[in-house]
């Protein structure tokens, strides 16, 4: 993305010829597909209020805008299940008319991967129109011993306390990341979300915390400011080529494969690596993700994704995105496809050795079916 | 501080601003009187209009509209016997047995003064807690958290009723239901039965309207009067202003108990009302009537809760951790006009905060203004007949009820607790014992576990813990000595309740039924998930077994024995219907919404309702049900929801509003 914004007058040529091909491209596509008058449904399988909630109703006027015919995109929360609910019905009512999308998060993600048997909705059938990545930063307390970032080998054999919100949520992929790191965690379920659990690490209950990346910047920083908190490391972005690096937001910050390497010597490898990663990506950079049902037409998803592409240069979003999504970008087209595979395709034995793993160490039944 | 103080002043009040905040408290105030939807469905409604706003003026108006909803949900819990909301359920004790009293206008206006003063005695507080708020707030561990969760459950104590292993059998009970779903240590699903919906357990929302409302609507079917029986509703609105300036002091320590419990992140909303209600039962020493219509009953939680919007505050812009559902959705709201909560919010953006905070009071004021002006004339619909007035309450309800997960299951759930409430309220079990067990379930349970976690058996003698702990001691005490009931008369007519021995027998048996199905259930779970339901079965059994000995040898006067259809105030009048008329029609409504859906359902039920039981004329009949259709689809298409769908919706693509 920076050497794009590096342009030289020949990359501007090229970029200003491309955006032209995009348009003429994009004109007689639009033309066959109109939405005006109408109401587009964008349902989110979570309560109001939430961080997807707050997403969609961030993107929801957008979209509208900047779609062909300007519909109303109204959300429609749907909740319930852990988000299984709402993307049940998604999955079974949703007419390929273009007139309902739905919202997944890494909450809708998980138990698909993990085969909770309240699931009855398949990621390979929809259409993927966005997708919005999102990072965070693992911290520890100074009390292990810690006081800077490239420490962090001294944490191997203490006794760390982590505040979950349960091991099936999203802090499966923390519980994953410091198995494979060797590290002795205590996983302490039953927090209600990540804030929950800051608050537990601030009052000294637990000393070994990650926050999502804006949250970090102005909550734990100034923690780190004060020296009562040490960043580890961030969990890293996905490239273009689908390589883990490190997230731009937090630069001099190691990736979680470096903090890896600090810590055993080698790059992260292998079968327990797999399953990490499967979930990882499908936690954070392909977080949260805009879908159309299944059997849209192509003219409908390619509709929508012009009207993402759009809505980006709006003055509006631009001006208000990094208080929703924080520093990272929503994608579509390519990059958007490649997210969503990597983060909802797993392979059966990789399922079975994380579940097997979840209900021997921690007792973990995906309900009963 | 001074100076950050004055500006953040001076900046409230410019027109532009009090207008934003009017808008609010406007939507506010209507969207309160509607049971059921609170602060999150308001705030749904105005977020998309937060975008190009300046901050201030945002602000002021998701306050306006957050801090009036425990002011006007008021009139659904008094006039009705609905809980307007999570936060008003302790006003139903006692303002609704005011208002069949004739004295909604008495009550109505107290709870209003009361809400006001609440809500500026909240903005006081919070006015210098802010700056200090933030170690005080880190100071409370799960620990102290778990023995919070008890000092609410010692409020059990006070709402027992006359016979002790009732109450704390009806407690268990509620504990039991409280756990349904996810255990927290584990995540293994606990009492589901294969049943999808019980997986996230039961909604709150239900269980207040199941337990509260559905009982009083079946009574009032029975009858064909007014809610208001005999008496003018006369000049009652000066002297619930007295009521409050005589209660004045009760008034300030149940805001105090209000601003401080909603400052606490964890603990939740829904408690703070009973805790102020269970205070004023405590503390009341001079002939009590409580359950009967005390307007201490009213000004104690109404005081509270309004405070508690402004102590949930802090937790939300100090740390970003929303106190309650409506808190999660100003949370959101804050995040799209950029404002990103955090420790900032008490240096470089105080005042942002100081502003929020006025903003608070003001609204307030407002609110409570304009709910006054209103309470005279609104009191009169408790003097419409009631079987004109119930079709409506009954799909109010239904509305209300299938807003927790916007499924039929929600239906057929308020159903079952609206049966259990029914029957609890018959024999003289407390409801509020079960209510009270049900929203500190969870919080027990999590806190305990993680207590244990972090701190070991050790937690146990952390200082903060030993105090909360001797509070709890003494609130028990009081609560033991001040034991009121809301369940009726007493004195001589407990020796009649005798006569149907058996069936109280059958009922306390069936209790015993859920606590072995409880057991059943705990003992095929793990050690970690299956603890707590294990223990509260246990003990809920155990009062169980000491109810059904009382039931089995106590003399005739044994004050285990209570039967409302003996010894109710209804009995030896003319024209009281069938006890199961009010559960046929809404059983009738919640098995038609799974035919056709809840729309159709519902203008269905109208009709047969207007025609067969208030024998309507044609026109009337269609007037109100065309009047009730259009203003459920209004906020229907306002909130932007699909109604449950039914065998019908299922078999054939219909358009909105009946797909």
């Amino acid at each position: 993305m920076t050497g794009l914004l590096k342009t030289t007058r020949r990359g501007a040529l090229g970029l200003a010829l491309g955006a032209a091909a995009a348009v003429s491209f994009a004109v007689p596509a639009a033309a066959e597909v109109s939405f005006e008058g109408k109401t587009i449904e964008w349902i989110i399988p979570f309560s109001a209020g939430g961080g997807s909630d707050t997403w969609a109703r961030f993107n929801a006027p957008l979209l509208g805008k900047y779609l062909p015919g300007n519909p109303t995109v109204v959300v429609v929360n749907e909740p319930g299940g852990g988000s299984t609910k709402g993307s049940n019905l998604f999955a079974a009512r949703a007419k390929p008319d273009g007139l309902t999308i739905l919202g997944t998060s890494g909450s809708t993600q998980f138990p698909y991967l993990l085969g909770d048997p309240r699931v009855r909705y398949e990621y390979a059938d929809w259409k993927i129109v966005m997708a919005a990545p999102t990072g965070g930063v693992v911290y520890t307390s100074p009390s292990t011993g810690v006081t800077k970032t490239d420490e962090i080998a001294k944490l191997v054999g203490q006794k760390l306390i982590y505040a979950s919100q349960g091991a099936t949520s999203l802090d499966l992929v923390p519980l994953l990341g410091f198995k494979m790191m060797g590290l002795d965690v205590q996983h302490v379920f039953g927090f209600k979300g990540r804030g929950d659990g800051r608050l537990a690490f601030e009052r000294g209950e637990t000393n070994i915390d990650y926050q999502t990346s804006s949250a970090y910047i102005k909550n734990v920083q100034p923690l780190v400011d004060a020296g009562t908190a040490v960043p580890l490391f961030s969990w890293g972005v996905l490239d273009d080529d689908g390589n883990l690096v490190r997230d731009p937001t937090f630069p001099d910050l190691p990736d979680f494969g470096e903090a890896y390497k600090t810590m055993t010597g080698n790059a992260p490898t292998g079968a327990e690596y797999d399953a990490y990663f499967a979930f990882f990506t499908a936690g954070f950079p392909a977080q949260k993700m805009v879908f159309l049902p299944k059997d849209t037409s192509q003219e409908i998803v390619d509709a929508y994704q012009a009207a993402v592409t759009a809505m980006k240069a709006d003055p509006d979003y631009q001006a208000n995105k990094e208080a929703v999504l924080g520093t990272y970008e929503q994608v579509t087209g390519k990059a958007a496809d490649a997210l969503f595979k990597k983060g909802t395709v797993i392979s059966p034995e990789l399922r079975k050795q994380v579940v097997d793993m979840l209900a021997a160490d921690y007792g973990v039944k995906l309900g009963d079916d | 501080m001074i100076d950050t103080l004055l500006s953040a002043l001076a900046a409230l009040m410019t027109f532009q601003h009090l207008a934003y905040m009017l808008l609010g408290v406007s939507v506010g105030l209507v969207i309160g009187v509607i049971p059921g939807l609170g602060g999150i469905a308001g705030l749904s409604l105005l977020v998309p209009f937060l975008y190009g706003m300046d901050p201030i003026s945002a602000l002021g108006m998701l306050i306006g509209l957050v801090a009036v909803i425990p002011t006007s949900d008021t009139f659904a819990s008094v006039l009705m016997g609905i809980p307007g909301s999570s936060a008003s359920q302790a006003t139903v004790l006692d303002g609704f047995p005011l208002a069949k009293q004739g004295q909604a206008a008495r009550a109505l206006s107290a709870a209003f003064i009361s809400s006001l003063f609440g809500g500026i005695v909240g903005a006081v507080i919070l006015t210098g807690f802010v700056l200090i708020a933030r170690p005080l707030i880190l100071m409370f561990g799960s620990a102290e958290l778990f023995m919070l969760a008890l000092f609410g459950l010692s409020m059990v104590a006070v709402l027992a009723g006359r016979s002790l292993p009732k109450g704390l059998a009806a407690a268990a009970i509620g504990l039991l239901i409280g756990s349904i779903g996810a255990a927290p240590a584990t995540g293994e699903f606990r009492m589901i039965f294969g049943t999808e919906y019980l997986y996230d357990g039961i909604p709150l929302v239900i269980i207040g309207l199941g337990l509260f409302a559905i009982p009083e609507i079946s009574d009032l079917l029975r009858k064909n009067s007014s809610i208001a029986e005999g008496n003018a509703l006369g000049s009652g609105w000066l002297l619930g202003l007295r009521d409050w300036w005589a209660n004045l002091f009760l008034s300030i320590r149940c805001s105090g108990f209000g601003c401080l419990i909603g400052a606490i992140p964890g603990l939740g909303g829904s408690v703070v009302d009973w805790i102020a209600y269970g205070h004023a039962v405590q503390t009341t020493k001079d002939n009590p009537h409580f359950g009967k219509g005390d307007i201490r009953g009213v000004i104690a939680p109404e005081s509270a809760n309004n405070a508690m919007q402004g102590g949930a505050l802090l937790p939300t812009m100090l740390f970003g951790i929303p106190g309650s559902g409506s808190m999660a959705v100003f949370l959101g709201g804050m995040v799209l006009i950029g404002i990103e909560p955090g420790p900032s919010m008490v240096g470089a953006d105080l005042n942002i905060t100081y502003s929020i905070i006025w903003s608070l009071a003001l609204a307030n004021i407002m609110g409570a203004g304009i709910c006054m002006m209103l309470a005279q004339p609104i009191s009169n619909l408790t003097r419409i007949p009631f079987h004109y007035l119930a079709p409506c309450m009954i799909a109010l309800i239904c509305f209300a009820a299938f807003q927790a997960t916007r499924d039929l299951s929600d239906l057929v759930a308020l159903m079952g607790i609206g049966l259990v409430g029914i029957l609890m309220k018959r024999f003289g079990w407390p409801r509020p014992a079960l209510l009270i067990g049900f929203v500190l379930a969870p919080q027990a349970e999590t806190f305990f576990y993680q207590a244990l976690q972090f701190n070991g058996w050790g937690f146990l003698i952390r200082p903060g813990v030993l105090i909360i702990g001797a509070m709890t001691l003494l609130s028990v005490y009081f609560g033991l000595k001040n034991r009121i009931d809301d369940v009726g008369a007493e004195g001589e007519v407990v020796v009649t309740s005798h006569s149907s021995r058996n069936i109280q027998i059958v009922f306390a048996l069936a209790a015993m039924v859920f606590f072995g199905m409880a057991l059943w259930d705990a003992a095929g779970q793990s050690t970690l998930g299956g603890v707590f339901p294990l223990g509260v079965g246990v003990v809920g059994a155990v009062f169980g077994a000491i109810l059904l000995v009382h039931l089995w040898r106590g003399h005739s006067d044994h004050p285990a024995f209570y039967d409302y259809e003996i010894v109710g105030d209804h009995v030896g009048n003319e024209g009281n219907g069938w006890f199961w008329t009010g559960p046929a029609w809404i059983g009738g409504l919640v098995v038609a919404t799974a035919l056709v859906g809840f729309y159709i359902a519902m203008i269905g039920f109208f009709i047969a309702f207007l025609r067969v039981r208030a024998k309507a004329s044609w026109l009337r009949t269609i007037v109100i049900t065309a009047s009730a259709a259009a203003f459920i689809l209004g906020l229907a298409y306002m909130l932007s929801l699909n109604f449950p769908s039914g065998w019908l919706q299922d078999a054939y693509d219909l358009p909105w509003p009946i797909r």
